[in-house]
Order: C-alpha cells, then structure tokens, then sequence
C-alpha cells in the first residue's frame, strides 16, 4: 500500500494482494445499488433538458448539411436520436468527471459545454477548430473541459477511460470517469481486461453503453452473445442497468445513482442506455439493414425532445417560448456554421508541430 | 435559391447517379423522410430532408447520372413560405469564396500507358483483355478461389449482409452462404486469432480488415502466431491465411484511419506482403495469395478501388507472389512504387518526359518477398533511383530499397537513392495540410531532378 494514503474505503491499491473484497454489498448477496427511481424534472430541469437536446439536434442537422456541401469531409457520424444520452448524464455529472467517447463525439462536446464554433470548425477543418483543424470530426479533446476525445478505434477508449478512473483513484479525488461506447466497442477484448482492472482495483469509473442497437449495419443480435449489456460485467462483480436512453430524466436518475456510487469509493458500474440513432451510422450508409418504419417509428414515438416538449407544454410553457428556444438553437448553430465556413485553413507549418513537445 | 444540394456521402464521393425521387413535386416533406437514392459506384444511398415543407421543384431528374456534388437538385419550400428562403430558413450560407480546396482526393492514375509486356509474359499476348475495377477483381479472385477449393472462407465485419463496408465482398455471401462468409463482431484481435487458429487446422481463411488501421488490434496474432508458427513448429504446421482489406490514407479521414502499414508487415519474416495497384495485379496476386501455403497481408487502397484496368480473360489467371512489373520503360531514372504510390509515379514520368526525361517504373507489386534483381537490372541501366511511397520515411519500403541498392549496385549507382514519402507527421484532417503530408507527383519530379543533378 506504497502509493496512496487516501486509500478510502472499499478501494484497493492496483498492486496490492490484500484479499480484502470491501466493496459494500448487499449482505444477502442481492443487487447492491438498489432499484433506481425515476426522478420526475422540475420544469427549470426540463427547460434545460430540452435546451441542451436541441441544440444537439441542431448542430448535428447543419453538420449533415455541411457535409452534404463538402464543407465537412472524412467520415462524418451524426448523434441525432441519441441526444437524451449526453444531456441526462451531463445534468447529474459535476465539474471534474471526465467524460470520453468514440468518433461519434459532437454531442458529448457541446453537452461537456465546449464552444460550438470551436467544435465546428474543427469539422471544417479550420484553424479556429478545437485542435486546429488537425484532429476532424472524430478526434477533438478540451482539457478545460474534462474531454478525453473523440476516438476513431473502436473499444479504445474503455481502457483509457479507466485510466482516466485510475488516476482519480491515485489522486485520491471525487472525481469518476464517465466512459462512453457502443454496442458493437462492448464486444472489443480491451473493454473486459479493462472491466477487470476497474473492480479488482475499484476504480471509479461509469461505463456507458449507447446501445443504440447497430453497429455500423449490424444489430446487436448478429453480434452479441448475450445482448443485455448490462449484464456484461458479471463475470467481474460489476452492477449493471438497463436504462431507457430515449427519456432523458431516466438517464439522469441512473447518472445520479452510478455516480453515487463510484464516489462512494465502491468501484465501477454499468449503465446500459437504449437508444437509436436515427441517421447513418456515418455520411455513407446505404441502410439497408433496417426498415424505415422502423426509423420513423422510433422517431414518432420516443423522440427523446418530443417527449420533453410535450411535458413543457403540459406544465403550462407556451408554442412561442418553446420556438425562441428552438430559434436560440439555431442561432448558435448559424454563428458556428458561419465561422467554420469563414475561418481560414490552418497555417501550412502546422503540419508539423504537435508531434512531440 | 435551392436548398437542396446532391450531398457528398462519403469521403471520396465527387459525383454520382440521382437514382430516384421518392417524393414528387409539390410534396410535403417532414425533416428526416427519405426524399431521393443517389447511387455511386459503392452503394445506394439516401438522402433525406432537414427540414420540413414542401418540395416545391426538382431540378435534377431521376436517372441522371455523373451529378457532382453540390449540384442543386430540388428546392424544398418551408413553412408554407414562397420559393426564397426567407432569412429564418436554415440554410447554410454558401462560402464566400472556395475556402477549403474540395477534398483531395490523391491524384488519378491518368491514362495509362501500355505496359509491356513483362520479361516472362504472364499470360498470352492475344488474350482476350477486359475492363474492370480493383473492387470487383478482388471479388472475383475471392470468387473463383472459393468455387475451387471449399476451404477458403471469408471472414470479418460487416463483409456478408453489407456486402462489404467498401463493397469488396459483394455478392459472396448470396453465392456461398453464411458459413463461408462470415460477418463477425467488432473483435480483431480475437476473430484474427480465430482464423490463424482455423488455418493451422488446415484450412484457409480470407481475413478482411475494414481497414488495416484496425489489424493494429490484432497485430499480434498476426506477427506471433500466424508469421512464427511454421518456425517454432520446426516446420510442422504453418498458417496458410490471407489478411486482407484497404491500407493507407483515404480521404479526410485524419490520423488513426490513414496508415500505411507496408513498412510493418514488410518488417516480419514469415509473411508475405503484397501490395497491388492495378486490377489484374489484384486478381492475380489475390488468388496467388489465397494458394499460398503462408500467411499473406494482402494490402489493397480504398482510392483505388473504383478505378478500372484491363484484366486478361483467362481461366485460372495467377501471378507469382514476389515478382516485380516494369510498368514503364525509360532509360534516365528508375522510379519504384507500389500499389497508390503508382499514380505519383505515371504522373511524374508523363511531366518528365516533357523535359526529355524518360523514366523507367518498377512496380513492386510484392514488398516481401523483395524482387530486388527486377530494382536492379533497371538501375543497372539507369544508374538513378528515386522511391515513391505514402508512408513514413524511417523505416520505410523506400529505406529498404536504397540499403539494397547500396549493397547490390553500389557500381552502378550514379546518384544517392532518393525517397519520396508520406511527411514525418500523422495524418492531418484539414484538407490543404492532408495534402502537404502526402506525396506528390511534383515532389517526385523534383527527386528525379535531383539525381540527375538537373
Ligand atoms: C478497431 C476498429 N474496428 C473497426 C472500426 C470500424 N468501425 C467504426 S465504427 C464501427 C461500428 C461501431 O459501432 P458501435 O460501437 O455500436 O458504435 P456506434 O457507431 O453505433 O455509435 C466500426 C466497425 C474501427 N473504427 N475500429
Ligand atoms: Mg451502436
């Protein structure tokens, strides 16, 4: 026990053979979080929900556009119907977690709170984008932020997203990694050595399965063994849940809960949201795997902002505030287009800085 | 003022077929219907709307093939406002000037020259000669090797029910069923050790890596079990087994997806590593590969693959695995490529030869084993060498290829060797810094220059 005097409890030292299994279960062995109520929102809560999901919508709508125009080249993949996913866990995250994602990152970005324009323009490859331009779509990071990237391997950032968790636990902080991947990364080999190291040395670290049902054009089912995702930690001791990632307040309720948990020093968990993307799975998708009545039935009857606008409207807001919210949307999303229309390529003598320090 | 452009849909789409309408003139369309299939030489796609109104006019008629892109193709009037946009509407201003260069994509191969015929013709000179892409002569090597030899199978993501993410396996599985075509989930490391496992059990797997960005996840197999086994075994048991899929940048497509692993794999005894640029080349030497009693890394080029050459139409067209192609004849400079790196090579001999220049191109087509002698006997004739490749200059191909050349023609040589090479950087995604990092035909140009002293 060499390097860490803030050892708390349940939390065992990467190294240490103590056989102490501190982790706080349940005595009679049963689910140790305990069920997951469903918070209802207060309306400052949805007002916000829907702010943030339909500035996501918005952004990733233009960003289609742009591509369409060739402003926006590579590969290009679009967050829409997964907005609820982002913002939920957003809402129950505090400054200092970490949050780490795959190639489709824009809505992590703009929900961690970095600059639209910045985001943007680095579609378009500008020197005004968030890595100058050098990194595109699927590989921007803020250390402001608490942003890890925007990673183009699939299944690579589950091991370094529990390290981001390690170092949390090294330094003895509150802080927990909130680790973001696919239903198709959930089957890479790294993910379970990584589930591994996370509960043997109880690092506080959520996994985030957007099980959005298909990777690239293939369903869970033609992949996965055991298509309950939440079960994937099993064979290592980690909880897990199923969590409609459709209703942005089930996110959030479940957020709070893993979070809770993580902090409390009691090691990883998985949260499992089901979700749907309604786009491509990048630009180029010719979508034959799927139906489009499918598509348009996920769009009609669990639009994740669909739903929060049909509360705001019960709850007594108006048709004109909700259109000045969507209109707000829009304005910020215009401004970023037309920056990262504007702003010039970067200088040719980037190309090689940033390769060592 | 239309808005609705024909949309780029993939990284290298510059223009394609406006297949169908499926909404009609005066329509009303909701954000996310499907509005009109455009077609390219990969797939159908479609295009939906982003926003919800009518479709007030097509511009483009269905069938209309070679649309660019960004060509107006229709005009969806919002909100029941007339045909202008009005300031509310949502569309993107146009740029005021052509900001960003359209993505580059890597020089074309312009028309290519006849090459002649190799030293030891490879096939008849009156056969029969017919066009085809390198995709759909790396299909019908795949094809015909698993007519004749029923333990040959393809596996990997997404190469049976897509049909192949850049369609290379297209039509295999509605040919061979599913127990031969194999979709696998997103596992390289572990699908990679399952076929090296199956091939060491006899038979004889077609690895297909989406990209070979991702055989990094399996590099390991590939180097420790399937390259090593014959040896550690004392000759028992080898793994005959191809890896195959595209290598190198494509377009846009920034740092992680645009590597070029010739110089890795090259680095491994116990593989052989093919790296073909025309179609014939990919259909002889995939089927030579798919034979093989080894492992293979089969690099194939995602720009290439829509680009047609002339195949021999004969049964049973195989070329030998680790045998050069001189692709152009010259007598002033050797230029030696492989695979995308051609296209710089053609390019440059064709300005060359506006100087007076005439330069003789190797293509390597085999990286290991390395025909040196086919390097050398033009050398011996030209006294110059200049390597062409995308990937990094330590360590490269190109390195390889001066050290022999120093070794095995050190007389002859009249000049240092000269690399041209992808920059000393990871690939950047702005469009004008991609440029800068890869190479071009003009740097080539300027090598030759340079070891004619000119
Ligand atoms: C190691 C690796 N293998 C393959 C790919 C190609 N690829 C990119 S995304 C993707 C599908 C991933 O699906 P999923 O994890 O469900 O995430 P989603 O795209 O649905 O968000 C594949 C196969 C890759 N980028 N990296
Ligand atoms: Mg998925």
């Amino acid at each position: 026990m060499a390097a860490s005097n803030k050892t708390r409890a349940g939390r065992r030292d990467p190294g240490s053979t103590a056989d102490e299994k501190a982790a706080p279960r349940a005595p009679d062995g049963s689910d140790p979080i305990g069920p997951i109520a469903p918070a209802p929102f207060t309306r400052e809560e949805d007002l916000r929900a829907y702010r943030d999901m339909l500035l996501i919508r918005r952004f990733e709508e233009k960003a289609g556009q742009m591509y369409g125009m060739g402003l926006i080249g590579g590969f290009c993949h679009l967050y829409i119907g997964q907005e609820a996913v982002v913002v939920g866990v957003d809402m129950a995250a505090r400054p200092g977690d970490q949050v780490i994602t795959s190639y489709r990152d824009h809505g992590h970005m703009l929900a961690c709170g970095m600059d639209p324009k910045g985001v943007m323009a680095e579609l378009t490859g500008r020197r005004g984008g968030l890595s100058k331009g050098k990194g595109g779509s699927m590989h921007m990071f803020s250390r402001e932020k608490n942003f890890y990237g925007g990673h183009g391997i699939v299944g690579a950032q589950v091991s370094l997203g529990t390290g981001l968790g390690f170092a949390n636990w090294y330094r003895g902080n509150d802080s927990v990694s909130l680790v973001y991947f696919g239903d198709g990364a959930s089957n890479q080999g790294q993910v379970y050595e990584s589930f591994n190291m996370a509960e043997l040395w109880k690092l506080p670290v959520v996994y985030i399965v957007e099980n959005n049902r298909y990777a690239m054009g293939t369903s869970v089912t033609r992949s996965s063994a055991l298509t309950d995702f939440s079960k994937r930690g099993a064979s290592f001791n980690i909880p897990g849940r199923q969590v409609d990632g459709m209703d942005v307040r089930a996110v959030k309720a479940a957020a709070d809960a893993a979070l809770a948990w993580c902090r409390r020093g009691a090691g990883p968990i998985i949260l499992e949201m089901q979700t749907y993307r309604y786009r491509g799975h990048s630009m180029s998708d010719p979508a034959k795997y799927r139906s489009k009545e499918e598509v348009q039935k996920m769009r009609e009857e669990h639009d994740p902002i669909e739903q929060v606008r049909v509360r705001l409207l019960a709850a007594g807001v108006t048709e004109a505030e909700l259109k000045k919210i969507d209109a707000g949307a829009r304005a910020i999303v215009s401004e970023a287009a037309e920056f990262a229309t504007q702003n010039p390529e970067p200088d040719p003598s980037e190309l090689m800085t940033d390769i060592l320090l | 003022m239309p808005n609705i452009l024909m949309p780029a849909l993939s990284p290298t789409m510059e223009e394609g077929k406006l297949a169908k309408w499926l909404k009609k003139e005066g329509e009303a369309v909701k954000a996310g219907d499907v509005i009109a299939e455009i077609e390219t030489d990969k797939a159908t796609m479609e295009v939906e709307a982003v926003d919800e109104g009518v479709l007030s006019k097509i511009l483009v008629p269905e069938g209309a093939e070679n649309v660019k892109v960004n060509t107006p193709i229709g005009f969806i009037a919002v909100d029941g406002e007339a045909e202008a946009p009005s300031a509310q509407v949502d569309v993107v201003p146009e740029p005021a000037q052509p900001a960003a260069p359209a993505p580059q994509a890597p020089p074309k191969p312009s028309a290519q020259p006849k090459a002649p015929a190799p030293a030891e013709a490879e096939y008849p000179a009156d056969a029969p000669m017919v066009a085809m892409t390198v995709r759909e002569a790396l299909r019908d090597a795949m094809a015909e090797e698993m007519r004749r030899d029923d333990s040959v199978f393809v596996m990997g993501e997404e190469v049976a029910e897509y049909q192949g993410a850049y369609k290379v396996t297209q039509g295999l599985l509605q040919e061979f069923g599913p127990k031969r075509v194999v979709d696998t989930p997103i596992t390289e490391h572990g699908f990679t050790g399952v076929g090296v496992g199956a091939a060491m059990a006899g038979l004889r797997p077609i690895v297909e890596f989406m990209t070979f960005n991702f055989s990094m996840q399996a590099i390991d197999q590939i180097v420790n079990s399937a390259a090593k086994t014959l040896y550690m075994s004392g000759g028992q048991m080898g793994a005959p087994i191809v890896f195959r899929g595209p290598n190198g940048a494509a377009a846009r497509v920034a740092a992680q997806h645009s590597q070029d692993f010739a110089a890795w794999y090259s680095h491994i005894p116990g593989l052989k590593v093919v790296a073909p640029y025309t179609a014939a080349d990919a259909k002889g030497l995939l089927k030579a590969a798919i034979r093989d009693p080894n492992p293979v890394v089969f690099l194939e080029n995602e720009i290439l693959y829509g680009q047609s050459f002339d195949v021999p139409r004969i049964d049973d067209f195989v070329l030998p695995i680790g045998k050069a192609r001189i692709a152009r004849r010259g007598e002033h400079v050797t230029l030696v490529s492989w695979s995308i790196g051609m296209t710089y090579a053609h390019k440059a001999a064709e300005l060359l030869a506006e100087e007076g220049i005439e330069a003789e191109i190797v293509d390597l087509r085999t990286i290991r084993p390395m025909d040196v002698e086919t390097i050398v006997r033009s050398v011996m004739k030209t006294g110059r060498c200049v390597t062409i490749e995308e990937g990094w200059p330590q360590s490269g191909v190109g390195a390889e290829i001066a050290a022999r050349l120093m070794v095995d023609a050190f007389d002859y040589l009249d000049a240092p060797v000269l690399r041209v090479t992808g920059k000393d950087t990871p690939m950047p995604y702005a469009a004008n810094l991609e440029k800068l990092a890869l190479p071009s035909a003009a740097e080539v140009v300027e090598a030759a220059r340079a070891v004619l002293y000119r």
